[in-house]
């Protein structure tokens, strides 16, 4: 596949979506795991949702 | 479960826990699919290989709309119907739309270049797409600025529906101008203008982006829900703390 004289703008393209969509995940991932450590620190303070339920209880 | 059950917050994020999974799975295949469907693709006779940039441009445009008009009937959301998730729905969406934004204005500049010898021009479709991006930041800030998230669900909400009317402009704005921009060639009067090399591709790739969307929506929205409980039993522990 030859992607002609524009070669680098059709590359710089794509590799920009992926970067940006990896960034996403990522931070989305990193962002779950930071609030469920959150709420497991609150418990272990000895803090409870009024339900009673654990708060990471999904 | 029906769907007044997902107006329960712990209901939603047991529901999210158990579809995620299957979501993601199902974006990567289609997402694959796309991208060897892309590579395969034939050259454009006057564009040349450039018409693949098409492929995640057009995508991310759509999904800049598309994810505005999500916020949009959140706000709604928020606003008339007092819907516990909706402004967590609009909250999450945000980040997300903005960077569909950002991209489809980065990769519309690099298919600019080689095809009209400009990364940018004032004109009306990348100006409407540039205001659009603006919005979702001027969103994002002013959720970051007020702390308490009922307020400025309110707040954004109306912003959101203010922001909604640009839609349409963003839309015409290649009917109603003179721009360097092409007209639509997929939604339009008439059918799609394209051939089924490039149609096919390039639906596949929309419908992968959308799921793209929903799934990093879903589990944006999880962690949203997760902050605000970490933020009730922030304010439970300081209440019983000054007791």
């Amino acid at each position: 596949m030859s992607l002609g004289p524009y070669a680098s703008f059709v590359v710089t393209s794509y590799a920009l979506v992926a970067a940006i969509i990896m960034l996403l995940i990522i931070w989305i991932g990193v962002d779950y795991r930071h609030q469920r450590q959150r709420l497991r620190d609150l418990e272990a303070s000895g803090v409870t949702r009024r339900s009673g339920r654990t708060a990471t209880e999904i | 479960m029906t769907l007044i059950d997902l107006a329960n917050p712990t209901k939603f994020l047991s529901l999210t826990t158990r579809v995620l999974p299957w979501l993601a799975v199902a974006t990567a295949i289609l997402l694959l699919v796309g991208f060897y469907q892309a590579a395969m693709a034939p050259d454009d006779y006057q564009q040349g290989a450039t018409v693949k940039i098409m492929f995640v441009h057009v995508p991310n445009a759509w999904l800049s709309m598309f994810v505005w008009g999500v916020m949009s009937v959140a706000a709604l959301g928020t606003l008339v119907w007092r819907h516990p998730l909706a402004d967590v729905a609009a909250k999450a969406a945000a980040p997300i739309g903005a960077a569909f934004t950002f991209l489809a204005l980065v990769t519309g500049a690099l298919w600019g270049r080689p095809m009209w010898g400009t990364y940018w021009e004032w004109d009306a479709r990348l100006t409407s797409v540039l205001i659009l991006f603006l919005m979702y930041l001027g969103l994002m800030a002013l959720w970051r600025a007020v702390d308490d998230p009922s307020r400025a669900a309110r707040a954004a909400a109306i912003l959101t529906l203010v922001g909604a009317l640009n839609l349409p402009i963003i839309k015409f704005s290649v009917d109603w101008w003179n721009t360097l921009h092409q007209p639509a060639s997929v939604m339009r009067m008439g059918g799609p203008s394209l051939d089924n090399a490039f149609l096919i591709p390039l639906l596949v790739m929309a419908v992968g982006f959308t799921l793209l969307f929903v799934t990093l929506h879903l589990a944006a929205m999880r962690n949203e829900i997760l902050r605000r409980r970490v933020r009730s039993l922030q304010m439970m522990q300081a209440s019983q703390q000054a007791a």
